[in-house]
């Protein structure tokens, strides 16, 4: 069967010049080779190392969340297996007072940057402790709106280059949020303020049953930076090497004063879009599955480490009960959590309680004192 | 004290603010060096720098975003939206994002962004200028609405808009820009967000508005005094949340009310007021609680404005009916 580009259209010259512009930046290879020396990223063995623990915690994480979410003690949660390298590789590449503007799927990433795992298990929850972020920690809750952290990503990009903070704002959305109104301004925003943002598009092929394909006729989501006059690069998003080094130097284009970068990491997930009823079997095929599991990211990571004498099996499994340990205490310490009480919703809704708030104030403490 | 217009009153406010905190940045379509399409910020950019005083992409919703980005990285953040009728571009950033900010980090993040829009008919300017959609705002927990309709009230509205920590939404009626001078004071003072004003004594009915209809209202008020019928004008200033005390203070001593504006009768807030009225001084009413508002249709074409806004004439007459109910 055709695809429907090529059905109804001629590519024009012009159309394939752009796209030559943006061909897929990889590193490392599906077997751990280093297909590209010359991009490889300064990193020590312990940063090596350290890469792959995250990406091995959060591969437990995302099977205990599943889990645990069918047990009916987790609530919403978005399953993250198979991006690990496009969350991970670009949060290591992250200073601590850098700003994360996170979409629903993307707690990995904050939860590296200083949010509890007790928290995430709240903010699932639908708890109020889920969002007060622990103090330093610049982060904001998880969007639910596609589209809105982009925006909101070029004003805190814009905010942190007029304090002359030395730090750069990154933001996360989906391939099927780069059809939104908000991602076109957010990121023409940022070019024309010249703003530090990164802007990262987790292309994992499919928005719930959509491929990406039905979202537009443009063959990269990358080639969307020239629509805001900004750098933009496509990523191997399975090669954590390559979206690391992606993001470094998103990061450092930022804080020389050369705007924002558009990238796109080219992902998979292996699980549903969400845990609320997504059955993938219904719009993807298993070849495409097996296509793609072909390219885990732990797998080639951990086959280079391997050659390099940096992993074995013994750490890996040391992480993995890590993890288990961890999300154990985790979710203990949030069913401990108080019971949320109409006094605690109204307590945060204005500095000063306006009347009509004031008065229902009252009223609900009498209920809740009997 | 200086006599100004209600523009000249809201120029004042901002400059007032920008120098008293570097932190406050204003910015929207054609504010800086242009002034605004109202010249609401004439001389502002050059007196405070381009990076006080901006310019921006055209694009409302990028504006919010920009906005609530700002007020994350401590700066306040006075956005404009050229005309309110463009609201629906930028809804999300101020009804889903900046209106829960506090709520949704748990106290930990606020949103301290003043949204300046013109709105209001009369003026006959193009499609979706001047409609009155207050309405919209005034349902949105987290965000407060203010529209005032005098020069006095403008300045010390805005100035306590600014320094407000929650999102407040500022409504300016085109057609009160210009229309007359009144006293405004020099240097800074606030007016109370969420305090009612009483415009004008009276003790047989109470007549509750905002916006240009305060004027018609007043208007109003004094052709029924030809006829002995003294009315009590309130000002509401702050639409949500409304200032329920004066309102009752007034009703309980007139026992008559109706209320008063320039929405189409399903938007607006008039049946709020008159919702509060009912749960909270229904043995003090004479009469059921009225209301002057426009037809509910879209908002007219140009030309059909004279037929289709209230005015002092259709108080008259419904104030007339609850009088004699």
């Amino acid at each position: 069967m055709k695809g429907r580009g090529e059905r109804t259209m001629m590519k024009s010259k012009t159309l394939e010049q752009v796209e030559n512009q943006f061909e897929t930046f990889q590193i490392l290879n599906e077997e751990g080779e280093v297909v590209n020396e010359a991009a490889m990223p300064n990193l020590s063995d312990e940063q090596l190392q350290e890469l792959m623990r995250r990406m091995v915690y959060t591969r437990i994480w995302d099977q205990r969340a599943i889990s645990l979410n069918r047990q009916g003690r987790l609530g919403f949660y978005a399953p993250v297996a198979g991006q690990e390298a496009s969350m991970l590789g670009s949060h290591f590449a992250l200073e601590k007072q850098d700003w994360i503007l996170p979409g629903y799927r993307d707690i990995p990433q904050i939860v590296f940057h200083g949010v509890t795992l007790e928290q995430a298990f709240l903010w699932s929850r639908g708890h109020f402790k889920g969002g007060q972020m622990p103090d330093g920690v610049n982060v904001l809750m998880p969007q639910i709106i596609i589209g809105a952290q982009i925006i909101q990503a070029a004003g805190v990009a814009l905010g942190l280059k007029r304090k002359n903070t030395n730090t750069v704002a990154i933001t996360y959305t989906g391939d099927g949020g780069a059809s939104q109104g908000d991602f076109y301004e957010g990121i023409n925003f940022a070019g024309a303020f010249a703003a530090p943002a990164i802007f990262v598009v987790q292309n994992n092929r499919f928005a719930i049953s959509t491929p990406v394909e039905k979202q537009s006729a443009a063959k990269t989501i990358a080639q969307k930076a020239v629509a805001a006059g900004i750098h933009g690069v496509q990523v191997d998003g399975m090669d954590v090497l390559a979206v690391y080094a992606a993001t470094l130097e998103a990061r450092e284009r930022g804080l020389r004063g050369d705007g924002p970068t558009l990238i796109e990491t080219l992902t998979y997930r292996y699980g549903p879009h969400t845990m609320a009823g997504d059955d993938p079997t219904r719009y993807r095929t298993s070849d495409l599955d097996d296509e793609w599991e072909k390219k885990d990211p732990l797998v080639r990571f951990r086959k280079f480490l391997e050659k390099k004498s940096l992993w074995s099996e013994a750490q890996e499994n040391e992480v993995v009960e890590q993890a288990k340990e961890d999300i154990k205490v985790a979710i203990k310490k949030a069913d401990g959590a108080p019971k949320q009480k109409v006094t605690d919703l109204i307590g945060f809704m204005y500095e000063t309680l306006p009347q009509n708030l004031q008065e229902q104030m009252e009223e609900y403490k009498a209920k809740e004192s009997k | 004290m200086a006599q100004m217009t209600m523009i000249q009153a809201i120029t004042d406010a901002m400059r007032v603010e920008l120098k008293r905190d570097e932190n406050i940045l204003l910015f929207g379509e054609d504010v800086g060096k242009n002034g605004g399409v109202f010249r609401a910020t004439e001389g502002l950019q050059a007196e405070f720098g381009e990076d006080r005083v901006f310019d921006t992409p055209l694009a409302e919703s990028g504006i919010g975003g920009l906005a609530i980005g700002l007020g994350l990285t401590g700066f306040r953040p006075i956005m404009e939206v050229q005309f309110f009728g463009f609201v629906f571009e930028v809804f999300d950033s101020i009804a889903a994002q900046m209106a829960r900010m506090r709520y949704r980090s748990g106290g930990k993040y606020h949103s301290p962004v003043t949204i300046r829009s013109p709105f209001g008919g009369g003026v006959k300017t193009p499609e979706l200028h001047a409609d009155s959609l207050e309405g919209l705002m005034a349902q949105t927990p987290g965000v407060k609405v203010v529209i005032p309709a005098t020069p006095y009230d403008a300045k010390g509205l805005l100035i306590s808009a600014i320094r407000d920590n929650d999102p407040v939404v500022f409504l300016e009626h085109m057609k009160l820009y210009r229309s007359f001078r009144g006293e405004v004071p020099e240097g800074e003072y606030t007016i109370e967000l969420g305090k009612a004003d009483v415009k004008r004594e009276g003790k047989d009915i109470s007549i509750i508005t905002y916006g240009a209809m305060v004027h018609s209202s007043l208007k109003a008020a004094e052709e029924l005094a030809k006829e002995g019928i003294e009315a009590e004008v309130i000002d509401l200033r702050t639409i949500s949340p409304i200032d329920i005390d004066t309102i009752l203070a007034s009703v309980e001593k007139t026992n008559r009310a109706i209320v008063v504006q320039e929405a189409q009768i399903q938007a607006g807030i008039a049946a709020n007021v008159v919702a509060e009225i009912t749960e909270r001084a229904i043995l003090s009413l004479e009469a059921p609680v009225l209301r002057v508002a426009a037809p509910d249709t879209v908002f007219p074409f140009a030309s059909a404005e004279d037929v289709w806004l209230p005015g002092y004439k259709e108080i008259v007459e419904k104030a007339k009916k609850v009088i004699n109910f």
